[in-house]
């Protein structure tokens, strides 16, 4: 368990917009190991599907710029590979799995010969072979084999999901990158497609990023939390560490702004003001112009602490002490 | 959330109210008899999962979509099928915030104009001045930043746009709005700025909300009543607190339990669900979520009542006592 | 945010007009077509010789210092004659396009909204409009109407009303669905003033394109009518016209066909840079 599969050092992207820069990820470092799984969770334009992007490699180049840092998969450094190199990890070694099930297929193909397509590009099977395979995948997330010869527009949505989330498995990848797999999906469904990710995550011990906004996912099948807000990590810990005693100003905001977690309250507890404007950080760090806690020091260096065993939290604030006072 | 009790003369009444469509593969019964009653200063929640008909319910309600069967009626009256003056009339005291913040505004309108526009339509207000005057009482109300107001939709995020939606819906001063899905496009802390908002304006106003969503929790911290509706019919109905604490309908239970709750210490405890929601397009009779149902029997292909088990606590279920 | 003030006292009707003219393409094709619009119309001013005084001793000139187009088999001067057709020209063509623009979006709006059996009834209706060939359409009209001015408009812009017509429609299809025109009706807007206030301006950018690139087919289709003896009537000069008398004799005086041949393309390029800018004028997303 302890082999660090994937290294993150201090990615940074940025996009050009119209003269703008875009600081899309401004230097997020984490390390994930075999068989983990990693929630990035975050608001709408904090970075999150940038990193899996930038992991990917398939940053839209322009506007996108890899401004530096490195991506490192089982000792190999992704930024230096060649695009034919990174051709063969893509999908083998690594898959993605879309938000929006409804576009990720193709609707002239039956489903079976989309996932053949994707098991052909990595593996060398005959044809009755690959047949079989496909059918092996499809029966794995749930859909009879007899669909195989179905085309996108007769599956549901929850079922189109399976499919695509079959096409990521295709070739067996050892690291999974989930982008809000089941946001476009109805709750009981949503259930039944977490679940099956979660088995089968089990069963081929494939290593996971699932990024998200709904924290209830995340608490229900992530092992570690990382806290996106404007490109960088605010927060990483271990799943039941961080949502027993979160620290980051930010995280405690997102907490309080949850219906759930505030059952009998009378009003939530939002966070005051809006995400920052991406082309015009604030100083020092981005969280102080919302935060309630802002002081001087917060303009300055902000550190990124180790508070507690594997908690890691980017704020000025002494959490050590605070923690000894109660 | 304080319990507050709700008597008299209901402001909605909507009794038996029928919306079918007709599709190339038959009549989609989108809204199929429903019965319900909202009061003054009353949120009522309603849940279902997508294509369940609670938008169409919403919009059947407010006269956006004309009833197929059925009558609703507003402070006793019934609008079901009033016409001209009378019907503008109606419009102006109820009104809709839509789920998506980018395309209920109008893109080639600024935030001004979109505001005044229900103000102009009415014919209260006299002279630029005086719209002028009511349309910045609007903004301050919603908390739009003074230099916003001739922004153009698309240079606004999706709160501030749902803050403008917010700001034409209540200009007539409405005693009813049907909030269809109005916080589900919004980032998480947007959502509970969003929330408040809505309920700070229901304490000073007094209007009536129908709260469409399929967030349970959202619709847990805001209502007072819910509706739960699977494939265009009311399952339960009852207050918040008796939904949450003892619910008796086995699609609220299963819909209760597949929620990802935030707690880490109790995994969640799924009810498996076979199969998905089955088509509304010319449904059988007897109650929808017996194909899906752990505890369907024979008894389930029958038509189904809405009964009242205990006070104002509402299931159609024949099997409600032998399962609970 | 005193700039700010000043900014918000413009109409929004002269907001967009300033904005058409803040690309460097939009405003050079606004002044090239304000040159050609003020050469024609001041004809007079900027010619030594009438459009239709022959000169039987000064046929087939070359270009020179008199006539700075040379002239043509009649010793007519073509620099006269150009700037004096340009009138009709540019007035066949504008008046022309905007009529079949007007039609077509008036008929689109209608079968967008309102969707059902009257989209398919006007729908079906354009199909059998433009099923018949463009130019045996105007000749029909032309004929029937006789070969006024106003009647030429008619025939030159008939035709073109189905094209227009399926283009908004197409738009209007994608945009119907769209919450705020609930949001419009739900606030007791009437029927028209949902379709032409809040639906109409949504969805008018490629029309007013298409309109702008029409032009310099409407000028050619003028110039088909003249050929046959429709439309413009001899001996008044229009550049289609002398594009026909002068495809004669292109083997040996090209510059016939050359001078009206350029005052059709400028025109046309003149009017879709600024088209262009009209589209990116009316668009708020791209307003700085």
């Amino acid at each position: 368990m302890s082999e660090k599969f994937l290294q993150l050092k201090n990615v940074e992207v940025v996009y050009t917009s119209g003269g703008d820069i875009v600081h899309a990820v401004n230097g997020v470092s984490f390390d994930l190991e075999k068989g983990e799984t990693l929630g990035l969770v975050g608001e709408t334009g904090a970075g999150k599907t940038t990193i899996a992007r930038a992991i990917l490699r398939i940053l839209p180049n322009p506007p996108a710029i890899f401004k530096g840092g490195e991506i490192i998969l089982d000792g190999q450094n992704l930024v230096e590979l060649s695009e034919n190199e990174m051709l063969k990890i893509r999908g083998d070694k690594i898959a993605m799995i879309f938000q929006d099930p409804m576009t990720a297929l193709n609707p002239l193909m039956t489903i079976g010969d989309q996932i053949l397509e994707v098991l052909m590009l990595h593996n060398s099977y005959s044809k009755e072979e690959g047949h079989k395979r496909v059918v092996e995948i499809l029966e794995m997330v749930g859909i009879p084999g007899e669909r195989y010869v179905e085309y996108p527009h007769q599956f549901s949505g929850g079922m189109k999901q399976r499919v695509v989330i079959a096409m990521a498995l295709a070739c067996d990848p050892e690291l999974l990158l989930a982008d809000e797999p089941t946001t476009a999906l109805d709750v009981t469904i949503q259930a039944q497609v977490l679940e099956m990710i979660n088995d089968l995550k089990k069963k081929l011990n494939t290593s996971m990023i699932l990024i998200t906004h709904d924290l209830g996912v995340v608490a229900q099948t992530c092992d570690n939390v990382a806290v996106i807000y404007a490109g960088q990590i605010v927060e990483y810990a271990e799943k039941v560490e961080l949502f027993d005693h979160p620290q980051h100003p930010y995280t405690l905001g997102l907490f309080g702004s949850l219906p759930e977690m505030n059952e009998g309250a009378e009003r939530l507890k939002p966070i005051d003001g809006m995400p920052p404007d991406p082309t015009n950080l604030p100083k020092g760090c981005p969280f102080n112009p919302r935060c309630p806690h802002a002081t001087e020091k917060c303009f300055g260096t902000i550190p990124y602490q180790e508070t507690a065993p594997g908690h890691f939290t980017r704020c000025v604030m002494d959490f050590k002490q605070e923690g000894e006072k109660k | 959330m304080s319990k507050k009790e709700f008597s008299g003369a209901p402001l909605i009444e909507v009794s038996h109210l029928k919306k079918y469509f007709n599709v190339p593969a038959g009549v989609n019964h989108a809204v199929d008899d429903i019965s319900f009653t909202i009061h003054k200063g009353e949120t009522v929640g309603v849940v279902g999962e997508s294509g369940c008909g609670k938008s169409t319910l919403g919009r059947t309600i407010i006269r956006l979509l004309e009833a197929t069967d059925g009558t609703v009626l507003l402070n006793g009256k019934d609008i079901t099928h009033v016409k001209g003056k009378e019907l503008k009339e109606v419009r102006e005291q109820v009104q809709i915030v839509f789920q998506d913040p980018y395309s209920s505004l109008n893109a080639r309108m600024n935030i001004n104009s979109t505001i005044m526009e229900p103000l102009k339509r009415s014919g209260r207000y006299k002279g630029k001045k005086e719209l002028a005057e009511k349309a910045n009482e609007l903004m301050d109300l919603v908390g739009i930043d003074e230099r916003l107001r001739n922004a153009y939709p698309h240079e606004l995020d999706g709160g501030r746009r749902q803050r403008v939606g917010i700001a034409r819906a209540l200009a007539l001063e409405p005693h009813f709005i049907v909030c269809d899905e109005p916080v589900s496009a919004l980032d998480v802390s947007i959502q509970a700025q969003v929330l408040n908002l809505l309920m700070d304006l229901q304490d000073q106003m007094g209007m009536a909300y129908m709260f469409v969503t399929h967030d349970l929790s959202v619709v847990r911290h805001i209502s007072d009543n819910i509706c739960v509706m699977y494939l265009g019919q009311l399952v339960e109905k009852c207050s918040t607190e008796e939904l949450f604490a003892n619910n008796l309908h086995p699609y609220t239970k299963a819909l209760l339990s597949a929620i990802p709750t935030t707690d880490v210490h109790h995994p969640m405890q799924r009810i498996q669900l076979k199969g998905e929601i089955t088509s509304p397009i010319n449904p059988k009779p007897g109650c929808r979520f017996a194909s899906r149902c752990p505890y369907a029997t024979a008894a389930c292909s029958e038509p189904q009542e809405l009964t009242e088990v205990s006070k104002n606590h509402f299931v159609s279920c024949c099997r409600v006592a032998e399962i609970n | 945010m005193a700039e700010a003030k000043k900014k918000k006292k413009k109409s929004r009707f002269m907001d967009t007009f300033s904005r058409i003219f803040e690309t460097p393409t939009a405003k050079l094709g606004g002044i090239l077509l304000v040159i050609i619009v003020v050469l024609c119309v001041g004809e007079p001013l900027f010619t030594k010789y009438s459009p239709n005084e022959m000169d039987m001793t000064n046929m087939f000139c070359k270009p020179n210092a008199d006539h700075w187009c040379g002239t043509d088999n009649l010793g007519r001067d073509q620099w006269s004659r150009l700037l004096y057709g340009g009138r009709y020209s540019l007035a066949l063509g504008i008046i022309g396009s905007l009529f079949a623009a007007v039609g077509g979006t008036g008929l689109g709006v209608i079968a967008g909204y309102f969707g059902g059996q009257v989209e398919n009834l006007l729908m079906r209706f354009c199909d059998i409009w433009t099923a018949i060939p463009g130019t045996l359409l105007c000749i029909v009209i032309s004929t029937a109407l006789g070969s006024g001015f106003f009647n030429t408009i008619l025939a030159l812009s008939i035709g073109a009303i189905p094209n227009g017509a399926r283009m908004t429609r197409g738009q209007i299809l994608a945009e119907r669905t769209k919450e705020y025109l609930e949001a419009a009706e739900a606030m007791n807007c009437s029927k028209l003033s949902i379709m032409f206030r809040h639906l109409l301006p949504n969805v008018i950018s490629p029309t007013i394109v298409g309109t702008t690139m029409g032009i310099g087919a409407t000028i050619t289709q003028a110039a088909t009518l003249s050929y046959i003896g429709l439309g413009v009537q001899p001996p008044n000069p229009e550049w289609g016209a002398m594009l026909s008398a002068g495809k004669n004799y292109v083997m040996s005086y090209p510059y016939l066909l050359l001078f009206p041949g350029l005052a059709i393309g400028f025109t046309t390029l003149a009017i879709n840079l600024m088209g262009d800018g009209l589209r990116d004028a009316l668009d708020p997303k791209l307003r700085k």
